[in-house]
């Protein structure tokens, strides 16, 4: 099989934006998608125009692309709604890679929109799980206390580790200007916050905001065309074995454990090459099993890990420097900003929060119920 | 000729657990299929199940009265091998404990017969 070399670095993020983040009250999802994707566009200085390849991927729509493209009023040479949950941005950055080099397409957007928080709450087009829903499962949340159960009993875990991973990202969101939730927390209040799905309380689980977002890329040979410095996607996969946390085979295993080594042998890069480490955190227990599957450290340390400070400001690793779902926005689909914060990062424009020669930027997505595991790994000019 | 989910449901309205075995291989299969999944077997036949299992991974799904109230949530690992989701009745949400042994019974859930499983003794 190939490991995908003739795609490394052929391609590269020339503009990215979110937009209204945290409540936009009187907007609905596809107004925030598209007014994501002009800003995207005017970030890389690219044309409405010359747009055509449109992916996207939201909980509300059943037929996104096509909704999307008749937003902005273009005709799309290739468009699509593919959705494996909120690891789906990171899987069409690698659609868009090959459909750019092969030369179906030129200019690629992605794009994401939510209103979730101002709608009332999250809601999804998802059909109910069909030996699960009838004992009134609660997905997400009820799927990822039960992985959480198990890491714990497995790895002798408790709540407080866990906790750590919450108040690492609550440091992390305070200096992020654009972050939702700033105010400090300690271990003892994610201890304190009220349980929902034991041992997950209010403070491991994400926030319900609203939010959009949009990326633009092109050939490597046009990306400095733009207004914005380009970022090459250096390494990129994808792996899923379950639909229903039922049919998960290893509750503290994840398919990460597949995308990752796959993407790191793409870019030729690994985990001890990267300056900063996003990781799609709708619980505090993700962190912990993707830290672990991704290599920066061995199946079941990373409850201690996580400790001390490491994955804060300041510590050894950054990791969700923007503040992460559980601080900084979470849409119903947060990937497409994990996304976005590695390639911030690389840019260096990452206000607040910035880390120094953050050349190599890895965004991690998940979907589903731990389902859905897709790696990228975005790199500076310096790193092609 | 139902299809498998509509013949388990059949078996369960007649107080039955039945899930499926591959005739060549003797490998189990849940949830019901009309193949074995990753081979693709399709010498599927109902087997009674043991009724034996152990907890997997539990949570408590803690609700408010109105939305159905506090219940027990988990994964139990039949003795045969595959894995559901189901619940733990008889006893407190919190006192269900990984590794704890369970037994299987048929009971009415939301409306329609379903497996749930006691403490074994």
């Amino acid at each position: 099989m190939s490991d995908l070399k003739h795609l490394r670095a052929k391609t590269a993020c020339v503009g990215a934006a979110t937009w209204g983040c945290g409540e936009s009250p009187g907007w609905n999802a596809t107004e925030m998608m598209g007014k994501a994707v002009i800003s995207a566009l005017d970030d890389a200085g690219v044309s409405l125009s010359e747009v055509d390849g449109i992916w996207a991927a939201t909980a509300v729509h059943a037929m996104p692309g096509m909704s999307l493209a008749e937003h902005l009023g273009i005709v799309p040479k290739y468009s699509s709604g593919s959705n494996i949950g909120g690891s789906s941005f990171m899987a069409h950055a690698l659609d868009a890679a090959v459909m750019l080099e092969a030369g179906v397409i030129d200019v690629a957007v992605i794009a994401y929109g939510s209103n979730q928080r101002t709608e009332g709450g999250f809601r999804s087009v998802s059909e109910p799980m069909p030996f699960e829903a009838q004992y009134d499962i609660r997905n997400p949340i009820n799927a990822y206390a039960l992985a959480a159960s198990r890491y714990m009993h497995e790895f002798g875990a408790g709540r407080e580790h866990l906790a750590e991973v919450a108040v690492a990202a609550r440091g992390w969101a305070a200096e992020n200007p654009e972050a939702v939730m700033r105010d400090p927390i300690t271990v003892e209040d994610v201890l304190g916050a009220r349980m929902i799905s034991d041992p997950l309380g209010k403070l491991d689980c994400c926030l319900v905001t609203d939010g959009a977002a949009a990326v633009v890329m092109t050939r490597a040979e046009r990306a400095w065309d733009g207004k914005a410095k380009p970022v090459y996607l250096l390494g990129a996969a994808m792996a899923h074995d379950h639909r229903m946390i039922s049919e998960m085979p290893n509750l503290t295993t994840t398919c990460a454990a597949e995308s990752g080594w796959r993407a790191f042998g793409m870019a030729g890069y690994g985990p001890g090459d990267m300056h900063t480490v996003q990781l799609y955190d709708a619980f505090t227990i993700n962190t912990i099993l993707f830290l672990e599957d991704l290599g920066f450290c061995e199946k079941g340390d990373g409850k201690d890990f996580v400790g001390g400070g490491r994955i804060a400001p300041g510590g050894a690793l950054p990791v969700n420097t923007n503040g992460g779902g559980l601080s900084c926005v979470h849409p119903g689909m947060y990937g497409l900003f994990v996304m976005i914060e590695a390639i911030r990062q690389a840019r260096g424009d990452a206000p607040g929060r910035q880390i120094d020669n953050a050349q190599l930027c890895l965004a991690h997505g998940n979907g589903g119920v731990l389902s859905s595991q897709v790696t990228t790994i975005w790199g500076t000019q310096d790193t092609v | 000729m139902p299809g498998p989910e509509a013949e388990f449901r059949d078996h369960l309205s007649q107080g039955k657990f039945m899930i499926q075995r591959s005739v060549s291989t003797g490998a189990y299969v849940f949830y019901p299929r009309p193949f074995v999944p990753g081979s693709g077997e399709t010498d599927l036949e109902w087997v009674e199940a043991s009724g034996e299992g152990t907890v997997y991974a539990t949570t408590v799904n803690r609700r408010s009265p109105e939305k159905g109230g506090t219940s027990n949530l988990c994964l139990v690992d039949l003795a045969e091998g595959p894995r559901m989701l189901s619940r733990v009745v008889g006893i407190d949400p919190e006192a269900v404990t990984i590794g704890m042994s369970v037994r299987a019974k048929v009971e009415e859930v939301n409306g329609a017969p379903a497996i749930v499983w006691e403490a074994a003794q």
